[in-house]
């Protein structure tokens, strides 16, 4: 089955990105298709490159990165919360003069549309937050 | 019909209250870009989500933009079923006269202004909860 | 239809809403803070052992232990680990978080 995931809240403070990550990785273990995952809210602060947790606490952003990695996942940050919430890849830099890009490995920021069309296009869509 | 293929039933379900927190804010943003998708689209409010329709907002003194202007503007978007339920109004000592009168014009019709607005119970919540393709929670 | 629920009944509406808005034959599954509403001899206990007549009560097992409180869980409701949440949504025509 094609699963849509939306993540509307940061690391750390809520669960909310945990359980969704532990939801995705049993999914795709049991062989369903995870069509997007949109971070939404304070969610786009999942894909920040610039975290740097202590040794013996998950690291909730490279845990992303690499389940993408290991399985050409789509996570997508809404482009306008990313904005507002200083998450920047390098075209942003660029438009905006910013001094660095913090977008992880394995995120891209793109538009609400992303969200509307995996709504569309995924059999189910489960939404994690607060 | 959508370029991504057959249209589906959206439903926007809107609980919390205005300002406090983003999400409502947030959650219009989504709606108006969903719009563009033209799909069968609905937004429920319940719990404190009603707090969001309340009219005459003035939020100059806390610095930030009265975004809920915009629904006023969601008839035009062809975003025109708005479920409200009625017992969170009557628990929070609200009626339908302190909220923003929301509209839009049936071209069916003549362009007849009609209510976008539905007062709605607990059963007919169940059923339209049970309708959706996809549901969207802010 | 899944119901999902992430917040204790203590401090949130969002079960009460849910157990309101679920019909018959629905499922709640209690995540993240919303196990607490799982357990016995509580302030909620007896309206989700009335509820579970009706309706299929499950709680996320990995939460509860985390908690350190799934020796208290009421007869009647079923633990599930992350991979039997992907059965729940799978299962069910809708998926409904109460956030």
């Amino acid at each position: 089955m094609k699963l849509g995931i939306m993540v509307n809240e940061g690391p750390y403070t809520h669960q909310a990105s945990d359980s969704a990550y532990h939801f995705t990785k049993a999914a795709l273990a049991k062989g369903h298709e995870i069509y997007r995952v949109f971070f939404y809210h304070d969610g786009v602060q999942n894909g920040t490159d610039f975290t740097t947790p202590p040794q013996d606490d998950r690291n909730v952003v490279k845990r992303w990165s690499e389940l993408a990695g290991e399985h050409g996942l789509d996570l997508v940050l809404c482009v306008a919360a990313a904005q507002r919430r200083g998450l920047v890849d390098e075209d942003e830099q660029k438009r905006h003069g910013k001094t660095g890009h913090n977008v992880a490995p394995g995120f891209r920021i793109s538009g609400l549309g992303q969200l509307i069309e995996a709504g569309i296009q995924a059999d189910r869509l489960v939404v994690f937050g607060d | 019909m959508s370029e991504a293929g057959a249209t589906k039933k959206f439903l926007y379900i809107n609980r919390k209250a205005p300002y406090g927190t983003i999400y409502a804010w947030e959650s219009l943003e989504v709606v108006l870009i969903g719009a563009a998708f033209e799909q069968d689209v609905s937004l429920l409010f319940m719990d404190d989500g009603v707090y969001q329709l309340v009219k005459e907002m003035q939020t100059k003194g806390i610095g930030m933009k009265n975004f809920t202007a915009t629904y006023a503007a969601l008839g035009d978007y062809e975003v025109n079923k708005i479920y409200i339920d009625k017992d969170a109004l009557t628990e929070r000592g609200l009626t339908l006269d302190d909220l923003q009168h929301l509209v839009w014009e049936d071209e069916n019709e003549d362009w007849a202004e009609k209510d976008s607005i539905h007062l709605v119970g607990r059963d007919e919540i169940a059923d339209l909860l049970d309708e959706q393709d996809v549901i969207f929670n802010f | 239809m899944l119901h999902i629920v992430n917040k204790s009944p203590f401090t949130a509406g969002a079960l009460q809403s849910c157990l309101r808005i679920a019909k018959a034959g629905s499922t709640i599954l209690m995540i993240e803070d919303g196990i607490y509403g799982a357990l016995d001899g509580t302030a909620v206990s007896g309206q989700i052992r009335e509820a579970l007549g009706d309706i299929t009560v499950c709680a996320l097992s990995h939460d509860l232990e985390a908690r350190g409180v799934n020796g208290k869980v009421l007869d009647g409701i079923t633990l599930v680990d992350y991979d039997g949440f992907v059965e729940l949504v799978t299962a069910n025509d809708g998926v409904q978080s109460w956030l």
